[in-house]
């Protein structure tokens, strides 16, 4: 790996960092292999093989009534399990105690033991990344500069607005903000990517955070996060849980659901005087099993919504560890809830559409110039331009005609930069062959027109033809001249990424409109916009714009989502819904945003939004589940419990035993099968808690079909299957 | 099944869909003041007279604490003007049967029940009440109760309709929608029913009873009569049903003719029917009412068809098939069936055959209708106001399925809705569930029962069901007139009324100012088949989850036990 470091240092100090990018795609494949070994996800997979255990442990550790309070679906289970308990003790004593007794209550703590373990199971995943973070916030001697001078401090006691410098090799001691010079950084603590980045002064990259490594050159940095609030800090608490607050939706579907274990509540409760009445009416005695507290409890635990409470919060946790998988840090549950919501996503054209930098894509000579011609002049124009656009124009050039660069001191040559009034770049040098001085210009079809003029040249319709229709294209013509004569046209294309076009068709599916945000003018944006399938796009956009269109879609009561990594980008970022800010990104955008895309890709919002809704669509779907399994429930529960009320005949089978459609063997055997099967479902679907229902883009109406096809009548056939497998193995094993 | 009575239903059906879309129109007019027909010319300056000598503001629209306390008081004062009237009625004109005064339990009662437009009756009118009860007492908060249902109904469509660009919008004035509901819905349809039935031989005096030498024994018998017309046409306007005399619909001089029968079954339904366009047009989501009206329609054709089924069936232990007993010849059984469907679905509780005789699971089919909250048309105003509720419930739960906050008719619904609106939904059963138990459990509750076995706990079920749903219909059999029974259903009645009002109109306040956001191919379309399906499916299994255990206990065994030929 220093062999790579070393090489992107070198680039780093030949050609500064723009260009490092492109350099850098070549050597991050090598690395990528190297990552599979790397300790970072050595140790991971090693906790997550952990996980199991420690969470067979944790199930029992919530056993307390502190925490089975926060549930109150799983609080009714609880409690119906220490009754049914305590019953049986007192019956115990009495030596009335039945085996099924004994197997009904075990049942009751096995469900909450259950939900417990789908809770720790969700949790020790978060758990386990959180201790590998934690390694990195081991005591780092930060170098403070006070005065000019350096002196050595322990890194927590770094205030906001500290000074540090750190050199290939330091750990960086806090989240600060580089003021001066340019490093390469491994950020593999924090995002377990471990191709390093680019950190430099200024611009958009200036952000660097604590824990991570300087791998080469020297950077000062100002602190600007106070100890115990930096970045790495906020992560590690989230991956814990430690502050994990409920959703609004969440809330919702908590309130409805402890409704509902009321109403089941009652109806239980007050199925005893109904039943007492009926035993009554009907001249018959209970039989044994019949109506005892601990088969009161059963049917209880079974009606209530047990399956949907008792993954609940494993289902809230995994949806922020399905996030962090993708490398995304949400700091509030709240933004993964409204990121399914979103239904404007603002986009910035440039490195989320596009490749980001124009480049040179053809030549298209003057007449009676030749290509080559056009080429060389292109080339030794732009040999000084260090921007994107000038890069690509010496590369196409190399590439298509073998034009290697030339030194540029042999000429004497002088390069006349890019200004915005001239809007023109390029370079006077004298001709030893011509012996004449030679004025090369390249630059915007206005600006070179003015220029050729001026010198007496002229303009020619081909020109101005070749000039129309690259614009048409939404590319951008950029002419070349040589003194008065105009040489030809460079067509500098902005590249629309391959397959965006297919993500933004499944973004409308889902309702989402994309907004393309770019700074080009109107008839370039509607090319790139028409090329990229965006529903729309704003154009000649200002962070004034960003802020201002966001605002207006917010009136409209649309949700926005919105992703930047620009200072400027801070505003719009608070301002939307959801803000994705780049991690590569400032440390304002940083904090405006309330996701931190620590890959700092832009298309992974399309993914957040999907998180976002699979969290809300599980709920839903295990809700319903959870409900619908009743019926069933009832079929086997409630023939049990009052099959020998009116008695038909002399064996004393009751009128209600034809409710009976399952045929289960006996009436212990069919509560014990529902209790059973009740507190299996929740086992058998942790692993879809924690993945989360299948999502794909489609209209709302075909989602609920489906769901409600899979989850609703799926939810009332299921059970019946199951209890009767239950019961049968029930009988088998002679349990009863 | 007879070919007449298949005629009478299907067109009953087709008038109820055909006449209720501009009935609702016109309330629609009314209510937003826009376009004017002849009725409300005639009228407006009766309207305006009134504001002004109430000195009511018809254009200052209420926050919901306001319309709510309006609402309480409003009905307060409503039902200490009937308890009073009925305590005191010996002491008051048109009482030309002296009949004393009415104790106080069923005073209460009865006032509560006339308030809540439950119209639940412990006593038969014709043995206790003097024409001046019935007429200023009882007929009077037939109107008042129904206006405040709808009253209630057109905040709450306010509040959810509500654009919040227009400044922090009111829920509308209580007063004038009161003023409105009983000038010009009410009060003329009344009217013109109330001649027709006169016409057609419903008794409207105020004469002393007749007496009368009867044929079999030569014993003299007591005629009664009285302004009956008069309250048998708000009665069905209003989904009130409380009958002039004790036997409701049944008694020929309440409902003489077969085109009485037919019209009053027309008007239970019509009504509430109307309701759901009047929202629709209110809110300007026509299609989604069309598609909750046709969800009110599936699960009433889907509930008659099955009653019909039970009702026509072999009966073993009469050895024939729908039996008469209790029923009226002049109407025969699938009329009986189709009245009892009618009443338990619009909360209206007038009958035209003891719902105690209707077959077991015809009879549990009835209360089952209630149980569900009265929401398939329901009464007049608060059938589609508990049905909204639903609607909401339902929408969460397509949210949630469809992974998007839920959301209704652009508005989001968020844990406040959610806590109120299942407040709302289950108060009610929790109540029925609880003062059932009770009065099973205690022998102040179960002596009142005339059937033992499964078919007393029906009774006693029924009761309950029936006051907490206001819906006001009997099983008959229940001795209710006691203390206990009169204090429960009372409270009952009050739970199952103001449980539900003040959530809605909570609802209604919170949700008016929120944003509406605009529709996309993410939002759940609250018009299509998927959305009938869910809100059929939600209303039925929350009601079936709820009661199935007491059910099974009771008309299911029943059913059983009939099937084996065995009676109690």
């Amino acid at each position: 790996m220093s062999e790579d470091m070393d090489r992107i240092s070198d680039i780093i100090r030949e050609r500064g960092a723009e260009s490092v990018s492109e350099e850098r795609s070549a050597i991050s494949d090598s690395i990528r292999e190297k990552i599979k070994d790397s300790l970072f996800y050595h140790e991971r997979k090693k906790f997550q093989e952990g996980v199991l255990k420690t969470s067979f442990i944790e199930s029992f550790k919530k056993l307390s009534p502190g925490c089975q309070l926060k549930n109150p679906v799983m609080f009714v289970v609880y409690a119906c399990a220490i009754l049914s308990a305590c019953s049986l003790t007192v019956d115990f004593f009495n030596d009335r105690a039945s085996f099924f007794s004994l197997q009904i209550t075990a049942w009751l703590w096995i469900t909450v033991l259950f939900s417990n373990f789908a809770e720790a199971v969700a949790e020790g995943r978060g758990k386990a990344q959180a201790e590998s973070l934690k390694k990195n916030k081991t005591a780092n001697i930060a170098r403070k500069i006070t005065d000019g001078r350096e002196e050595k401090t322990a890194a927590e006691n770094l205030k906001k607005g500290d000074t540090v410098v750190c050199e290939a090799g330091d750990i960086i001691p806090g989240d600060g903000e580089v003021i001066e010079g340019i490093a390469s950084v491994d950020e593999s603590a924090i995002t377990g990517e471990s191709a390093p980045v680019i950190r430099e002064s200024g611009g958009d990259r200036s952000a660097v955070t604590g824990g991570t490594k300087v791998l080469s050159d020297r950077i000062i940095v100002r602190i600007t996060a106070e100890p115990g609030d930096s970045f790495l800090d906020k992560m590690i608490s989230l991956i814990e849980g430690a502050k994990r607050q409920k959703t609004p939706n969440e809330i919702a579907l908590t309130i409805m659901l402890s409704g509902l274990t009321l109403v089941f509540l009652t109806a239980v409760a007050t199925l005893y005087p109904y039943a007492i009445y009926s035993q009554i009416a009907s001249k018959t005695a209970a039989g044994e099993g019949n109506l005892t507290l601990p088969v009161l409890c059963a049917l209880l635990v079974c009606l209530i919504p047990t399956t949907i409470g008792g993954l609940l919060s494993a289902i809230g946790i995994s949806g922020m560890d399905r996030l962090i998988k993708r490398n995304v840090m949400a700091l509030s549950g709240r933004a993964v809830e409204a990121a399914g919501d979103i239904d404007v996503l603002l986009l910035d054209k440039t490195g989320t559409i596009t490749f980001g930098n124009r480049m040179a894509d053809n030549f298209m000579p003057a007449p009676g110039v030749s290509i080559e011609k056009l080429a060389d002049a292109a080339q030794l124009s732009s040999l000084s331009d260090e921007t994107p656009e000038g890069r690509s124009i010496v590369t196409l050039a190399k590439e298509k005609f073998g034009l290697r660069g030339r030194d540029v001191k042999k000429f004497q040559a002088n390069f006349i930069d890019f200004t915005a009034q001239t809007k023109m770049s390029g370079v006077d040098y004298y001709d030893a062959d011509k012996k004449a001085d030679v004025k090369i210009r390249k630059g915007a079809a206005e600006a070179v027109r003015e220029y050729v003029i001026l010198n007496g040249g002229a303009f020619c319709a081909e020109i101005q033809a070749a000039v129309d229709s690259v614009s048409r294209k939404g590319s951008t013509p950029l002419v070349v001249c040589e003194g008065g004569a105009v040489l030809g046209v460079i067509e500098l294309k902005d590249v629309v990424k391959g397959g965006i076009k297919e993500r933004f068709a499944e973004l409308r599916a889902m309702g989402i409109k994309t907004v393309m945000i770019t700074g080009d003018n109107p008839v370039t944006a509607a090319a790139i916009a028409l090329e990229a399938g965006v529903d729309d796009f704003i154009a000649g956009a200002t962070p004034e714009t960003k802020l201002k269109r966001i605002r207006e879609e917010q009136q409209s009561g649309h949700q926005v989502a919105m992703i930047g990594d620009g200072t400027n980008d801070a505003p719009a970022l608070a301002q939307a819904d959801v803000g994705v800010a780049m991690n590569s990104g400032t440390q304002a955008a940083r904090e405006a945003g309330n996701m931190v895309d620590l890959d700092s890709n832009p298309t992974k919002l399309i993914e957040i939004v999907e998180i976002g809704k699979q969290l809300l669509m599980t709920r839903g779907a295990l809700t319903t589940f959870s409900i619908a399994n009743d019926v069933a429930k009832y079929f086997a529960i409630l023939p049990a419990l009052f099959g020998y009320l009116y008695p038909l005949d002399a064996t004393g089978r009751g009128a209600l035993a034809a409710l009976n459609v399952m045929g289960l063997a006996s009436p212990q055997s069919a509560i014990l099968s529902a209790i059973i099967f009740n507190a299996i479902v929740i086992v058998l679907l942790i692993p879809l808690a924690l993945k989360g229902v299948r999502y794909r883009p489609a209209g709302a109406a075909e989602i609920l079909r489906e769901n409600l096809l899979v989850y609703g009548v799926g939810g009332i056939i299921a059970p019946f299957i199951g209890i009767k497998i239950i019961d049968a193995a029930i009988c088998t094993l002679h349990l009863i | 099944m007879r070919t007449g009575a298949m005629i009478e239903i299907l067109l009953y059906i087709s008038l109820v869909v055909f006449l209720s879309r501009p009935l609702g129109r016109y309330m629609a007019d009314v209510f937003t003041g826009e376009g004017k027909n002849a009725l409300s010319r005639l009228l407006s300056p009766l309207e305006n007279f009134i504001y002004s000598i109430c000195g009511i503001d018809k254009n200052s629209p209420m926050e919901w604490k306001t319309y709510n306390a309006c609402v309480l008081v409003f009905n307060f004062f409503g039902f200490l003007a009937l308890f009073l009237i009925q305590i005191f009625q010996s002491y008051l004109p048109l009482n030309p049967q002296k009949f004393a005064d009415l104790p106080w339990d069923l005073a209460f009662n009865t006032a509560v029940s006339f308030m809540t437009n439950t119209n639940w009756q412990s006593y038969s009118g014709e043995a206790v009440m003097s024409y001046f009860t019935q007429l200023l007492g009882l007929t009077v908060q037939n109107f008042l109760s129904a206006a405040t249902g709808i009253s209630v109904l057109l905040a709450f469509a306010r509040g959810l309709a509500a654009k919040s660009e227009n400044g922090l919008p009111g829920l509308g004035n209580f007063w004038a929608d009161m003023t409105r509901s009983v000038l010009y819905v009410l009060l003329p349809f009344s009217l013109v029913c109330a001649i027709f039935f006169a016409g057609q031989g419903v008794v409207q005096n105020i004469s002393p009873y007749v007496p009368a030498s009867s044929i079999e024994s030569g014993e003299i018998q007591l005629i009664p009569g009285g302004p009956a017309a008069s309250q048998v046409a708000i009665k069905q306007i209003g989904s009130n049903g409380g009958g002039f005399f004790g036997t409701n619909g049944s008694h020929p001089f309440e409902n003489p003719t077969p085109l009485t029968n037919f019209i009053q079954l027309l008007l239970i339904l019509l009504f509430p029917a109307a309701i759901v366009h009047l929202y629709g047009f209110l809110t300007g989501a026509r299609k989604h009412s069309n598609a909750v009206f046709a969800a009110m329609m599936i699960i009433f054709v889907l509930f008659l068809a099955a009653s019909l089924f039970s009702e026509l069936s072999f009966n073993p232990v009469v050895n024939a098939s729908a039996p008469m007993e209790g029923k009226e010849t002049r109407f025969g059984p699938e009329l009986s069936v189709l009245w009892s469907v009618a009443t338990t679905s619009a909360s209206n509780g007038s009958v035209n055959c003891m719902h105690e005789s209707l077959s077991p699971i015809s009879g549990m089919l009835a209360l089952l209708n209630i149980a569900l909250g009265g929401v398939i048309f329901g009464g007049v105003g608060a059938g589609m106001y508990t049905m909204l509720l639903f609607v909401i419930m339902s929408v969460f739960i397509a949210g949630l399925m469809i992974g998007r906050t839920p959301e209704y008719l652009g508005k989001k619904i968020e844990a406040y809705e959610i806590k109120l609106v299942t407040l709302a939904i289950l108060a009610p059963a929790v109540i029925t569930l609880l003062f059932s138990a009770t009065a099973v459990a205690y022998s102040a509750g179960s002596c009142s029962v005339s059937a033992p076995g499964p078919h007393g706990l029906s009774e006693i079920l029924y009761a309950f069901v029936s006051a907490a749903g206001n819906n006001g219909s009997a099983f008959a059999g229940l001795k209710s007139n006691t203390v206990f029974y009169n204090v429960l259903l009372a409270v009952a009645m009050l739970i199952g009324r103001f449980c539900v009002i003040t959530p809605v109109l909570a609802i209604a306040g919170s949700m008016a100012p929120k944003k509406i956001t605009p529709v996309s191919a993410g939002t759940f379309p609250v018009d299509g088949l998927s959305f009938i399906c869910l809100l059929c499916s939600v209303i039925l299994i929350m009601g079936a989850l709820t009661f199935f255990p007491v059910l099974t206990l009771g008309p299911v065994a029943e059913h059983f036990l009939m099937r084996s030929g065995v009676a109690f």
